[in-house]
């Protein structure tokens, strides 16, 4: 499905990706993990094409996609922050969206799940950061991509939701797609996570899955086992 | 990129900002045109306004669309659409919508003065031109600056700092050096002059049109003779590449750019 090669990205001085590789093949859900600032949502964007790496390049179920944009119609994008025009409605911005995409699904499944109905024809300024979290949601699963990338997708999501929106990757996966996620919930990992790529400082320090790298720590859990590797890193940096 | 611009003129359209510029065009146009009886006076008042209010509006809206529509723009940019036509459609959506305000609020009260007074009033319908003109210029240049500074307060800061040296302090330096070198031949100096700035071109250009370049002395009758000519044209010209320029370098910023 994707395929990065030697990913090289710096922001002046600082050097964020530092020669990654990694290549997805199967579907099912992938975590991206890694302590702040290590690369994971420069690595998402890459993939996007939103971050123009210095070198590399990065492949689409084979196709070499920088500088291109007629690919992104197979990825479905779910960013960190929300924020849409304050002026458009709800509704507006989905009809938008959908225009954009040239597509003609119906959210309306989605937008019962989310609770949204009520806020439909509100003005996006006037909605909390949660519901707009939730709208983020209703826009990026909208579409029936076979790749979707999730960058901390819970946040600012209330409990409810959350199992709403769990549920929907188990669907969404059990469908046959790659999900690509982000996030600093260990246990939304253990659950649902079949791969994870563990990022250090640029690199990547682990490819597998959760029981792979708690037998490689040598730790009961995978929250004790990123605690490992952090202690790890630190020892090593004082070498 | 047309859907692009058609949604971001529709959010701009309704924002309440839009309405009061374009109220105060309304007001202003109204009250100077039916309040005064000297309508070369009235519309010399008009065209200090306009050559000063429309690139301050221009810079702010500009700086402030692109800053606040940065997590916007990132959504847009993971949708299967050309980076040029996102970020032509953002800009050319923000233009249009302030210049939709210019045309409307000053073009109402033109069109009804047109029909009860006096119908010399077309002959200013340069001055609704070279506000749209200015406008699209100050719009691209603050666009550059937002593109090219990630810190808000710092990229708001250069672009107040643009208009006020091409509005005021460009003015002043011109003024002072015509006065220092006062011994010199200056006539190609000051249109060459007039000609880098985009503000001082349009109030030129509005002030000739007027016909009262007699007031401006022995300046005044050289650029009388070279606006005559293909003086127009050139100035035209030089607004169209104050115009392109700027947005050809906000492209080719937006393209490179990470987000």
């Amino acid at each position: 499905m994707i395929r990065i090669e030697n990913l090289h990205k710096g922001f002046g001085k600082l050097k964020v990706l530092d020669g990654v590789d990694f290549e997805i093949g199967s579907q099912g859900v992938v975590a991206v993990l890694g302590p702040n600032g290590s690369g994971k949502t420069t690595i998402l964007k890459t993939i996007l094409g939103m971050v123009i790496p210095q070198e590399g390049q990065v492949y689409v179920k084979g196709d070499p996609v920088l500088g291109e944009y007629t690919y992104r119609d197979q990825i479905a994008y779910l960013p960190q922050i929300a924020r849409f025009p304050d002026n458009l409605s709800v509704r507006e911005l989905i009809a938008m969206i959908k225009n954009i995409r040239g597509s003609s699904r119906d959210e309306s499944e989605l937008v019962d799940r989310f609770g949204l109905r009520p806020s439909l024809n509100k003005k996006l300024s006037s909605l909390s950061g949660g519901t707009k979290q939730k709208v983020n949601i209703v826009l990026t699963f909208m579409f029936d991509c076979p790749l979707l990338i999730l960058d901390e997708p819970t946040a600012g999501l209330d409990p409810v939701s959350l199992i709403s929106l769990k549920e929907l990757i188990v669907e969404e996966r059990e469908k046959g797609k790659t999900l690509l996620i982000t996030t600093h919930i260990m246990n939304l990992v253990e659950e649902l996570a079949d791969q994870i790529i563990f990022l250090l400082e640029g690199k990547i320090y682990f490819q597998g899955t959760v029981k792979e790298l708690e037998e490689k720590t040598g730790q009961p859990d995978l929250e004790h086992a990123i605690a490992q590797i952090f202690k790890n890193d630190v020892e090593d940096t004082k070498i | 990129m047309w859907k692009i611009l058609k949604y971001s003129f529709a959010d701009l359209v309704r924002s309440r900002w839009s309405y009061v510029y374009l109220a105060f065009y309304l007001i202003l146009g109204f009250s100077l045109l039916f309040l005064n009886n000297d309508l070369s006076k009235t519309v010399i008042t008009l065209m200090n306004i306009v050559v000063v209010l429309t690139p301050m509006i221009g810079t702010i809206f500009g700086i402030m669309y692109f800053y606040s529509a940065r997590e916007f723009t990132e959504l847009l940019l993971a949708q299967p659409i050309k980076r040029r036509n996102i970020f032509l459609g953002q800009y050319l959506g923000i233009a249009l919508s302030l210049s939709l305000s210019l045309v409307l609020g000053l073009g109402i009260p033109f069109l009804i003065y047109g029909i009860a007074q006096s119908s010399e009033i077309w002959d200013f319908g340069f001055l609704l031109l070279v506000g749209t003109f200015l406008t699209f210029i100050f719009t691209a240049l603050s666009v550059n600056i937002s593109l090219r500074n990630e810190n808000k307060v710092k990229g708001f800061g250069y672009a107040i700092l643009l208009w006020l040296v091409l509005a005021v302090i460009y003015d002043g330096i011109f003024l002072i050096s015509l006065v220092l070198f006062d011994d010199y031949p200056l006539d190609r100096f000051t249109l060459a002059a007039t000609m880098f700035n985009p503000i001082d071109l349009s109030r030129i250009l509005v002030l000739l049109k007027l016909d009262i370049s007699a007031l401006l002395g022995y300046t005044g009758a050289l650029f009388q003779n070279f606006f005559q000519g293909s003086g127009v044209f050139i100035s035209l010209g030089m607004l169209v590449l104050w115009t392109v320029v700027p947005v050809k370098l906000l492209l080719r910023k937006a393209i490179r750019k990470d987000f």
